[in-house]
């Protein structure tokens, strides 16, 4: 019965979305993370998506669900800032803070959210179908 | 006289299984909705049933006969985006949860459909 996997399916993408929430919510967590050198900086991590065929057989191509490939850092520069009397700070009085833009956290958190809520509510709405499906004929 | 259930149940039994299907990959462009250039899929439901129900096909009588037109049964097509993301993604969240929505309503009618062709031939056994 093709419909059970759709549970599958939703199933993937809850757990593709939430590790999504989980490197936001560390992004987040890491904005402020000081350290004395480029090496030793947190950076912005992102989630990359990719589609997982299930079934695999020729001409059953129906069911894609997603899960994580990797997990990337960002490449953008670090913001280096002169502050001497942090304790971190290198010879020069520099310390080196985390690439993360909390604005495209915020962002990305409500897309992963919202495609959270509507793998549920496609969950819901297949398990509605199928408990039909049973009482058929009654 | 044997029951023919092929013939009681008509197309609706086909069209479940389609029903099911179409809701399988819808539920996968929503799932795949921010997944760099996944293209979203679907059925075009009325050319598959059709198929399946033999209308509309061409004598086969040589393997090189190619069917015209429609698509052939079963066969899973890529969905025209109003407006292709820069991903490369071709999902529209809305678009497919209506699709969704609208689905499930219409398995819902097509099991009410069977629901009452077994009805009747209950009725048919008990003789009541």
């Amino acid at each position: 019965m093709s419909l059970f996997n759709v549970f599958n399916i939703s199933g993937s993408a809850l757990h593709a979305q939430t590790v999504r929430l989980n490197t936001t919510a560390s992004n987040l967590a890491n904005a402020e993370a000081a350290s004395s050198s480029v090496g030793g900086t947190y950076r912005a991590r992102q989630p990359v998506f990719q589609t997982v065929l299930y079934g695999g057989g020729v001409g059953d191509e129906s069911s894609a669900g997603v899960g994580v490939a990797d997990i990337v850092e960002s490449e953008a520069p670090l913001r280096k800032e002169y502050r001497p009397e942090h304790p971190l700070a290198d010879e020069d009085g520099y310390v080196f803070l985390p690439n993360v833009n909390p604005v495209d956290e915020f962002a990305n958190m409500i897309s992963a959210s919202r495609s959270y809520q509507s793998s549920i509510e496609v969950v819901d709405a297949s398990k509605q179908m199928l408990l039909r499906t049973l009482a058929l004929g009654e | 006289m044997a029951i023919d259930f092929e013939r009681t149940l008509g197309v609706h039994a086909q069209a479940l299984r389609l029903r099911a299907q179409r809701a399988e990959l819808i539920a996968s462009n929503l799932a795949n909705a921010d997944t760099p250039n996944y293209l979203a899929r679907d059925l075009d439901f009325k050319s598959t049933l059709a198929g399946y129900a033999g209308e509309g096909r061409l004598a086969w009588t040589a393997a090189g006969h190619v069917q015209p037109g429609a698509a052939r049964a079963g066969e899973v097509l890529f969905r025209e985006p109003t407006q292709r993301s820069i991903d490369g993604n071709t999902v529209e969240a809305e678009r497919e949860k209506v699709l969704f929505a609208e689905n499930s309503v219409q398995y819902s009618t097509t099991l009410k459909l069977l629901g009452s062709r077994i009805q009747g031939l209950m009725t048919a056994i008990r003789g009541e």
